[in-house]
């Protein structure tokens, strides 16, 4: 079982490498060779530079060639992306370009809107995610997602944790707790609520309540981590706490973000996706793409000029 | 990479099968559907007895018959005294609880302080589930002898009682449904006609209740149709004599208080005087449903235009 | 705002009449409360010195003074007891199908608006569809069962309204959260929208029951007795009768002693009615506070 089978991965402190991320901004734009600690320099840690290097690394998703359609509207338009594996990928763009639509076609959660349709093909891994007889529950069980809103049940912080893997089927108490706590160490949160798991969600502030449902996104134990404006409604000092829990986690997870916000884009991705009027416009190394845009209209947006 | 390694790709396209959840939805498919089948039901069981009764009785004499005597011999069956009778109780009902209603209602949403509103509102509450047959009581025990007081020529038992008690039973109904079409007023037309120097009388008359207008008839005809249902308080205070008449202060007999009347006595099933009550029953859903159904019209329109 | 239209010339009376209006307006409130608190008050007076434990557990008698409420007050029990049990799943069942399940369909229009006609049919007239489905068609006579069945569909749309409701105040977000973390449907209903919409239904729940202990109509229609001597033992085959039934029996007595004995269990039945509302204000006041989006 996948959540057992994940209890093997390893454990990030968050007082290992907490600032990295966020000192990581002014370096990568300035496009000075960054300066990681020691702890960063594995294989999952390193940037990658070039498009070249980008396209070599494995394919956690690879989209081919998405359309979606809102009935009669069509807000993606032919969408070809691979998204590689533990790398961070951002989606930007000005809000209303799809970016939020195309991270749902990757957890099916638009089948949940009537009247949608979808066209193309979504692999994750080698496996069609939209082929007939795709049971969505496995899907969404792989494929976790945070919404751009912090959404806790309003249940105790242990049952948020623990109702991913109860709802696989999960009944051992044991088992349970130990993933509870591992989650909540991963997403950073175990330090501060630890005293407490048995109190409201509810009361939690909002940037730990978004770290909750991160800790609780991790509990099933998926592969893949979606995230929409994970920050957006967030303070300044608990943004940065979560732009460093993205960056511990995707040792372990493959990470798509969307974001407003270009500068966090620049801080916590590898890889990033501009996309306009539901067309991806230009997919790319981060830093590449943030000094060199090929295209014209990615330089408009990254420059401020619109969006 | 050793992590992926001890995770076994999942198999997403040949998923459990979910039958609890296939069973679960059939089930839940059959409550929604004992709605449709009460409906039906209705329909279904009044039909099977009105229409042997309307083989014996045409269909003619019995909407303008203006005679209902089921115990004559040769029995009379026509409808129109029954009608008379409902009317007259329901209408006199109306008389008494419109304005009534109305003036609280206005109160309530436009004068009215939270406090007062919170304290009163259940107290309405209260007034609305005092069931029918304490109503009749009241009528019987306490206003008859008080009218015939006032009124030494009125029968014992006779229609205005029935009124007094009714318009009672539907001021809750009446206030409650208006005083939410006049909240649903929006703010910005008071605000626009007290900036013109208007006074609070001319905004609530010549501004607020205009604009709630369909929805307060929607809420009168709601009441109305209530009252033309009502049973149990009409059996006992209007009594048992179905006549034409439009003296207040007499005796009469309305369609659900026939009903009553039969249902008590002794005709046996399958004579024409015990389906009558099916032809009777008949009428009266086909009355009631005719205004439900506009008042929800109405009301609906209404909603349209202010949401 | 008052001085200002008084300064027009030509309307001097407009705040006086604007004043005047709120008045009876408040005037018409207040005569509402009063026609609450004398009927109350009237009931309780005229019924009181009659309310005692023989009353509550006395069978019936032809002597008004020797009646008791024993037989109606349990068969109403029962009734309540069984039309929930019916009338509960059912209807919330229902509201799932319809909030949960049905897409925005003709269909689920079509069910919509057949709840909301059925919520204004005479009560009467559910009588008379038990009369010829439940008592005549099944066969179960006048039977606790028959008048639970027939209560059930009086009930239904009140439930079914209710609990739709109170599944739509719980906000999208935990739906999606739900079925983003692989939870199946009905998983996310059962563990998350019924438990944060239980008091919303409760509520609905306890109004509909209220509106079961209080008809008598539909029991009339399908025939129930209005003297029963002893308690129902069977639910399926045993006569029973209700409390309204025997409050309405007692009234149309032209003795005024039976009319006592009528407001004794009018006070009976008015003291559960009342407690029943008081719970339901109490749980939308207690859980909508605990419960903040
Ligand atoms: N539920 C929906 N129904 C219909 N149209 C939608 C819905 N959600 C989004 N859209 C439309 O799809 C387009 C893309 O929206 P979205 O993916 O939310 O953009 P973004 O996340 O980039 O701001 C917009 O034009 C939006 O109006
Ligand atoms: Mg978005």
């Amino acid at each position: 079982m996948a959540i057992t089978a994940r209890t093997t991965a390893p454990l990030m402190r968050g007082s290992e490498s907490a600032p990295v991320g966020r000192d990581q901004m002014s370096e990568t734009l300035s496009s000075q060779p960054p300066v990681r600690p020691p702890a960063m320099r594995t294989e999952a840690g390193a940037k990658p530079r070039t498009a070249a290097e980008i396209n070599k690394l494995p394919k956690k998703v690879t989209a081919t060639d998405v359309n979606f359609f809102y009935g009669e509207h069509q807000a993606l338009h032919g969408i070809n992306l691979g998204v590689p594996e533990h790398h961070v990928t951002a989606l930007i763009g000005p809000s209303g370009c799809g970016k939020s639509t195309f991270l749902r076609c990757l957890n099916r959660m638009n089948d949940m809107i009537e009247g949608t349709r979808v066209e193309g093909t979504i692999l994750l891994d080698d496996q069609d995610i939209y082929r007939p007889r795709t049971d969505v529950v496995e899907l969404r069980k792989r494929v976790g997602m945070v919404f751009q809103k912090s959404n806790p049940f309003p249940k105790t912080i242990y049952e948020n944790v623990a109702y991913g893997p109860r709802v696989a089927g999960v009944r051992k108490r044991e088992v349970l707790n130990e993933i509870v706590e591992k989650c909540l160490i991963q997403s950073a949160l175990f330090d501060e609520v630890k005293d407490r798991l048995d109190t409201s969600a509810l009361q939690l502030s909002g940037g730990q309540q978004q770290r909750l449902c991160i800790a609780r996104a991790l509990a099933t134990g998926p592969d893949v981590l979606l995230m929409d404006e994970p920050a957006s409604a967030l303070d300044p000092k608990s943004t940065a706490r979560v732009e460093d829990l993205i960056f511990e986690l995707k040792h372990t997870y493959t990470i798509v973000i969307v974001t407003h916000n270009m500068q966090q884009a620049a801080r916590v991705s590898d890889q990033t996706a501009f996309f306009y009027e539901g067309h991806l416009v230009e997919a790319g190394p981060t830093n590449e793409l943030f000094t060199k845009p090929k295209e014209k209209q990615t330089e408009e947006y990254i420059t401020g000029r619109f969006g | 990479m050793a992590l992926t390694a001890t995770t076994p790709p999942m198999e997403l396209t040949a998923p459990r099968r979910r039958w609890l959840e296939s069973v679960i939805h059939a089930v839940l498919l059959v409550c929604a559907a004992a709605s449709v089948a009460t409906t039906v039901g209705i329909v279904a069981v009044l039909l099977s007895q009105s229409i042997p009764f309307f083989r014996e009785v045409s269909l003619v004499e019995f909407f303008t018959g203006t005679e209902w005597a089921p115990l004559f011999s040769p029995a009379r069956y026509g409808i129109i005294p029954l009608v008379f009778g409902t009317t007259l109780v329901a209408g006199g009902a109306a008389v008494i609880a419109i304005p009534l209603g109305l003036g609280t209602a206005i109160y309530l949403s436009e004068y009215a302080t939270p406090p007062v509103r919170h304290a009163v509102k259940p107290l309405l509450e209260i007034l609305a589930g005092i069931p029918s047959v304490v109503f009749g009581y009241v009528a019987v025990v306490f206003i008859s002898p008080l009218l015939r007081k006032v009124f030494p020529s009125a029968d014992y038992f006779n229609a205005l009682n029935a009124s007094i008690v009714v318009g009672v039973m539907i001021l809750p109904m009446i206030i409650s449904l208006s005083e939410d079409v006049l909240r649903s007023v929006p703010r910005s037309l008071r605000e626009g006609a007290f900036a013109l120097g208007a006074t609070k009388l001319d905004v609530t008359m010549g501004v607020v209740v205009p604009a709630a207008l369909s929805g307060i008839m929607a809420s009168f005809l709601l009441a109305i149709a209530r009252a033309i249902g009502e049973t149990m308080a009409v059996t006992l205070a209007a009594g048992a004599t179905p006549q034409m008449t439009l003296n207040p202060l007499k005796s009469v007999q309305t369609m659900t208080a026939y009903i009553v009347e039969v249902s008590q006595g002794d005709a046996a099933a399958g004579t024409p005087e015990h389906r009558s009550i099916f032809a009777v029953g008949l009428t009266l859903f086909v009355m009631t449903l005719a205004l439900n159904v506009f008042a929800q019209m109405i009301l609906k329109r209404m909603r349209e235009k202010y949401e | 705002m008052s001085t200002l239209a008084a300064d027009k010339p030509g309307r001097p009376w407009a705040p006086l009449m604007s004043r005047l209006f709120a008045v009876a307006c408040g005037a018409c409130m207040l005569f509402c409360l009063a026609l609450l608190g004398a009927l109350l008050y009237k009931i309780f007076g005229f019924g009181w010195d009659r309310l005692n434990t023989a009353f509550i557990t006395g069978k019936p008698s032809f002597m008004p003074a020797k009646s008791g409420i024993l037989v109606p007050l349990v068969g109403s029990l029962y009734l309540i007891g069984l039309t929930a049990a019916i009338a509960v799943p059912v209807g919330v069942g229902a509201a799932v199908y319809l909030e949960e399940y049905a897409p925005l369909s003709r269909w689920r229009t079509i069910i919509q608006t057949n709840i909301a006609n059925l919520a204004g049919v005479p009560s009467i007239v559910y009588g008379i569809l038990g009369l010829g489905l439940f008592v005549r068609t099944i066969g179960l006579g006048r039977s606790v069962v028959a008048g639970a069945l027939t209560m059930s569909l009086v009930v239904l749309p009140i439930v079914i309204l209710s609990a739709q409701e109170a599944l739509r105040a719980v906000p999208g977000t935990i739906r999606q959260a739900s079925y983003a973390l692989g939870a199946t449907r009905w998983q996310t209903i059962w563990y998350q929208l019924l438990p944060a919409s239980l008091p919303g239904i409760l509520t609905g729940v306890i109004l509909s029951l209220s509106r079961a202990l209080g008809e008598a109509a539909p029991l009339v229609a399908i025939g129930v007795a209005t003297v029963v001597r002893q308690v129902p033992e069977n639910l399926f085959t045993d006569e029973f009768t209700a409390l309204p039934l025997q409050i309405f029996y007692w009234t149309d007595m032209p003795d005024e002693a039976f009319h006592e004995a009528a407001a004794a269990a009018i006070i009976v039945l008015l003291t559960v009615l009342i407690g029943m509302n008081a719970l339901a204000v109490f749980l939308r006041y207690k859980f909508g506070k605990r419960i903040q989006w």
